[in-house]
């Protein structure tokens, strides 16, 4: 797994539940240094691995965590760039869900060796969207879960995002309902300068 | 249907499509602008104005009539917007037939990154075709890996630093360093079980064989330098290369002036068997300055015992090459046979306390 996502996990857990935590995840998963290296890569049974404990040192679900570490991953002002490159997809909510199958192209426009979430959406009518998602590991549809109803607040579109059944095949599965792609004011999105 | 009014028709497709275009009529005045110029303008609704008034043609030419900017159809454009000259835009102008005038479309070049901040333009000032967003894209993804990527080439750089810092090993003979020397000897003292030896080591005739045969002969000398010591320690002892061809050897369980000049005499000795280097024979010598913790009241400091060697080795360096000496008593030239170091000290000490050497026991270049 790319070092962006292994670094922001740390990231994630540093933030958020502070650095006891992150040495005690560390120590869980066995790794053999201090910190991720955003631009190198890592086996990814060193990413489930960190996944793993950090559920267990945290007493939290899976899901729960992974959701948690989506939403964290658009809102955090450390990751003010990634929300920014997210916001490049579409002038609406409704724009950015149709070019999330463009998100790993996008990714390895960057970063060849990024590997993100391969993605179809299709409209159903109505203002529904569904996603199937696959990525190298499980638990991608709660991180998307996490990211969508963040990147929603941010376009400031009133949306319900739900986790579907996981496919055999590996994939796994997510419905979006709109509701009203004006509801808020949302944050602030200008090309070329980050805002204030 | 003239051309014009057919345009017209059109006018909302056009602004869609070619958000930047302007068309100019007949007259050079602004027929339509699209929503996006217009926005770049800044100055509301263009129609009806002087187009040539508007902007800047740089390449292929400067060019202020309906009819030059015809004769420039399907050309690649270079221009500027009359109020924002410093950034450059990129045009193609298409004539249009039955004197409907010329049709104008420009994007915002390379520029785009600081276009887009000084206009204020958003995703839907752009048409979807239009890549720029995409190239906007880039550009903030670039910058910022590009920042994690410095931010690691300084960590790395930082981290090798600190590890060279923290290096306990010569690289070059493999033998330890200052550091690790510093360390072993203050362990020592601390010891008072272990009476310890301390021989500072400082060749002679490197300089020449590093000047005369280049680094490279030198580093093959100091490498075997290296080895030769490597050959007399014993378990717990420790040898240092400390400086460009200086040495230390701490012999551990080893004061004793006797078997400390034996040993210092066959370093010596080693140490002047001459190496081949690519065809060349190196030749050096060694002098050697001798500090035990036996000629102490009490035990010396790590600087009092280092200081205490060096002098030593002065006096013997002094006094000529191939000899060695004890701090505080006259150097002696290891060649020749002496089985024990001190008795030959009190009974036969040269004139002046120094005695040159009579033979050579290997040929030396010079």
């Amino acid at each position: 797994m790319h070092g962006m996502v292994n670094r922001a996990l740390q990231g994630f857990l540093t933030t958020t539940y502070g650095d006891a935590v992150w040495a005690e995840v560390r120590s869980q998963a066995g790794l053999p240094f201090d910190d991720f290296e955003a631009m190198l890569s890592y086996p990814d049974p060193m990413t489930s691995a960190c996944f793993e404990a950090a559920s267990h040192v945290l007493h939290k679900d899976h899901g729960t965590l992974l959701e948690d570490f989506g939403i964290w991953l658009v809102t955090d002002p450390h990751l003010e760039p990634v929300r920014r490159l997210l916001r490049f997809s579409g002038a609406r909510f409704e724009d950015f869900l149709h070019a999330l199958e463009d998100l790993d192209e996008r990714g390895r426009l960057v970063l060849p060796a990024l590997d993100l979430p391969r993605m179809t959406v299709s409209h159903a009518g109505d203002g529904r969207f569904v996603i199937d998602a696959a990525w190298s590991l499980p638990g991608v549809s709660a991180i998307l879960t996490g990211c969508l109803r963040a990147m929603a607040d941010d376009y400031g579109t009133l949306a319900f995002v739900s986790l579907g059944p996981i496919a055999g095949d590996g994939h796994e599965r997510l419905e979006v309902q709109l509701f009203d792609a004006t509801h808020s004011k949302g944050r602030c999105f200008e090309l070329g300068q980050v805002c204030a | 249907m003239t051309a014009a009014p057919m345009f017209e028709r059109f006018g909302d497709a056009l602004d869609r499509l070619l958000p930047m275009h302007l068309w100019i009529g007949a007259d050079a005045q602004v027929v339509r602008a699209g929503p996006t110029l217009t926005k770049m303008m800044g100055q509301g609704d263009l129609h009806g104005q002087a187009a040539f008034a508007l902007f800047t043609i740089r390449h292929p030419g400067p060019v202020d009539s309906v009819e030059g900017l015809r004769a420039m159809s399907g050309q690649r454009l270079g221009l500027v917007l009359r109020h924002a000259p410093e950034l450059p835009l990129r045009g193609a102008a298409v004539a249009l037939p039955d004197g409907a005038g010329v049709m104008l479309d420009l994007s915002l070049g390379l520029s785009f990154a600081r276009a887009v901040t000084a206009f204020g333009l958003t995703l839907s000032d752009f048409s979807p075709c239009d890549q720029t967003i995409e190239l906007l894209y880039l550009h903030e993804a670039n910058s910022a890996t590009t920042a994690l990527s410095q931010h690691l080439t300084a960590r790395l750089q930082n981290a090798r630093a600190e590890a060279q810092a923290q290096a306990m090993t010569d690289p070059l003979t493999g033998l330890a360093n200052r550091r690790a020397m510093d360390g072993e000897i203050t362990r020592a003292l601390a010891d008072y079980s272990d009476d310890f030896g301390l021989m500072q080591i400082d060749l002679d005739l490197f300089k020449r064989v590093n000047d005369s045969l280049g680094h490279a002969a030198g580093d093959a000398v100091l490498e075997r330098v290296g080895d030769v010591l490597r050959q007399h320690l014993r378990l717990g002892d420790m040898a240092a290369r400390v400086g460009g061809d200086e040495f230390i050897v701490l012999f551990r369980d080893c004061a004793a002036p006797d078997d400390l000049g034996r040993i210092a005499k066959r370093l010596i000795s080693a140490c002047e068997v001459p190496i081949s280097y690519r065809g060349q024979m190196c030749t050096i010598s060694a002098s050697i300055g001798i500090a035990s913790v036996r000629a102490y009241g009490q035990r010396p400091s790590l600087d009092q015992l280092l200081a205490d060697a060096d002098a030593a080795l002065y006096a013997a360096k002094r006094a000529g090459r191939g000899r060695f000496a004890f701090h505080g008593s006259p150097p002696i030239e290891a060649n020749i046979a002496v089985p024990v170091m001190h008795r030959r000290r009190a009974d036969d000490r040269p004139p002046g306390g120094f005695r040159r050497r009579q033979n050579d026991r290997v040929p030396r270049p010079d």
